[in-house]
């Protein structure tokens, strides 16, 4: 990785940029980029409400591990809620509920005697606004997630807080001012913090609903940057109503909108570079060129 | 209004109409401000002649001397102090522990008709008259040991204290983002972990913040303890004994026939006056840390 925060980090790529053109240093597993991609999460038939009104409908669409995949499509579309859907976070509104599965590795996280807090821990997640614990060092935030897990050997606490601040591109900024409150740091430094708590209990998926909307454009970049690295490791999935960060980051692309209903709907997912110069759509080329949303 | 000549702004019409508003805004303002002034008169002139009648008789053998037999002028009020501080202290110990549970319990599992029934009633226990109270325990703990103790007054104490902090809790907690505990939602903590490890620290200082004013309430309450400490003009420590208690001692000096027992009661209540002066101070540098935490 360039140090980050050094002008030759920044300037790599222009910010118009469409292509994703970060390769990922090993794109996947076996190192063979012609091997079929394993799906991570199937997300399978899913429906969700707010009380009585629908807000997605019936999506069905197949995450690949290790690849960052994009949903984007105009306000209210319900691309957050279907995002919430897939570690159970969205039972967690008030009124919110699901229908349908999401399988991962096989297993339904919506089965019957499946612990939510088990689930959360494999499907993490980043949100729109940075939220560190606002009682909590950095040191200590980015712990948060292991305290839960019951971890309490300090040497492993400490080398886990290393790695994930050092994964989160943040530990050259702070590996000295570890003690002090997570939200002393910059708006960029905090959501950066909190991708470090979200990978600390080293979860499988790491979902991330609009993580630059509260962002300026160079922590912006920082963080685009940070979600190619991290598809190494990990499977992203990405909210954005930004079309050129999912067309900079993303390797596929959801397209959703909200129809006649005001529900949600599925409308194209396909390889990002085909839905950004083919698509197959008349709605996604409308909104991908611009003319609504 | 104006009609289509709009070669001025400011016709003859509207200036008047301007002067108008001016005048109607001049004098509410100043309604309402002689309002608030006279809201806080009583606060003024109360701080006032407390000081004037009381500094006389403060001394330091007021505060280190227990109360000479009836008559005798001098002494002082040690035990009294000892015993507002020791009841005040066990009350805080007992129900503290109950509101702030019972905060937790209406901010966090409260949003349902179990929590909206339990809200009205913690609201209703808040209005309680506290001689009512005091009478309460006294049929309840008094009665039947048939004796009056100092547990019974803390007992009085924290049953006022009780729904005070637990609806400040509730607030304190209700004000702590919706985000945070999403983040430890997102992190598979459950739902008592992040109650205990994000939601209760951050509204902490709100909820010391509600347990200092309560403090300053249950301090100065002599209704309560008439039936349940009595009053002790001895020193005492024993919990299981009548003890003194400052607003009880005044009561007791205030209509007494003897002068010197007027200028102590005056005395203590500018002890009982400083004290929540300087909870009030606490609270607000509390107040102020937790803004800038915030920022």
């Amino acid at each position: 990785m360039n140090e980050p925060g050094s002008p030759a980090a920044i300037g790599e790529r222009s910010p118009m940029d469409l292509r994703p053109t970060q390769t990922m240093a090993t794109p996947n597993a076996n190192g063979d980029d012609k091997a079929p991609k394993r799906i991570a999460l199937r997300v399978d038939h899913i429906s969700a409400w707010y009380g009585n009104k629908l807000a997605v409908s019936d999506i069905t669409l197949d995450v690949d591990a290790h690849s960052v995949t994009a949903l984007i499509g105009p306000s209210g579309c319900g691309k957050s809620t279907l995002l919430r859907c897939m570690n159970r976070m969205h039972e967690v509104t008030p009124r919110g509920r699901v229908e349908g599965k999401v399988i991962l590795e096989g297993e339904d996280i919506y089965g019957a005697g499946t612990d939510p807090t088990r689930v959360r821990q494999r499907i993490g997640m980043v949100f729109q606004k940075p939220n560190p614990f606002p009682t909590m060092s950095i040191e200590e935030n980015v712990a948060a997630g292991l305290r839960f897990m019951s971890i309490t050997s300090k040497s492993e606490i400490a080398d886990r807080v290393e790695n994930s601040l050092k994964a989160a591109a943040l530990w050259d900024e702070v590996k000295n001012d570890l003690k002090k409150p997570g939200i002393a740091l910059s708006g960029g430094q905090q959501q950066r913090l909190c991708i470090a708590r979200a990978i600390a209990v080293e979860p499988e998926v790491v979902l991330m609903d609009e993580p630059c909307s509260a962002l300026d454009p160079l922590a912006t970049l920082k963080v685009e940057d940070l979600m190619r690295t991290l598809a190494v490791k990990y499977t992203i999935v990405i909210v954005t109503h930004n079309m050129q960060q999912a067309a900079r980051v993303s390797d596929r692309t959801a397209f959703m909108l909200a129809g006649e209903g005001g529900f949600g709907q599925l409308i194209e997912y396909r390889p990002t570079d085909e839905i950004f110069t083919n698509p197959s759509d008349k709605r996604t080329e409308d909104y991908i060129t611009g003319r609504f949303g | 209004m104006t009609t289509a000549s709009t070669e001025s702004l400011f016709t003859p019409a509207t200036e008047s109409l301007f002067r108008r508003r001016r005048t109607t805004d001049r004098v509410m303002t100043i309604i309402m401000l002689s309002a608030a002034v006279l809201a806080v008169t009583p606060l003024v002139l109360i701080v006032f002649h407390v000081l004037t009648h009381g500094i006389g008789a403060l001394s330091l053998s007021l505060l280190t001397e227990d109360p000479n037999p009836a008559g005798r002028p001098g002494g002082g009020v040690r035990n009294s102090i000892v015993g507002s501080a020791i009841m005040v202290g066990m009350a805080t110990a007992i129900g503290a522990p109950i509101a702030i549970a019972c905060g937790v319990f209406l901010s966090e599992y409260g949003q349902n008709r179990l929590g909206t029934v339990l809200r009205f009633l913690v609201d209703v226990l808040a209005g309680m008259p506290s001689i009512t109270i005091g009478l309460f325990i006294y049929s309840l703990v008094v009665l039947p040991n048939k004796k009056f103790t100092a547990i019974a007054g803390a007992m009085a104490l924290a049953v006022i204290l009780i729904p005070v902090v637990a609806r400040i809790t509730e607030e304190m907690l209700l004000l702590v983002p919706r985000s945070l505990r999403e983040a430890a939602f997102a992190l598979g903590a459950p739902r008592w972990r992040t109650v205990m490890t994000v939601v209760l620290p951050t509204a902490l200082p709100g909820i010391v913040t509600g347990l200092m004013l309560a403090l300053s309430r249950i301090a100065g309450e002599a209704a309560p303890l008439l039936f349940t400490s009595l009053g002790n003009q001895f020193f005492s420590t024993d919990p299981f004994s009548a003890i003194d208690a400052l607003p009880t001692r005044i009561y007791f000096y205030a209509s007494g026939p003897f002068d010197y027992w007027h200028e102590q009661a005056w005395a203590m209540s500018l002890l009982l006056v400083g004290f929540i002066l300087v909870v009030s101070l606490i609270v607000r540098a509390l107040a102020g840390t937790k803004v800038t935490v915030r920022q």
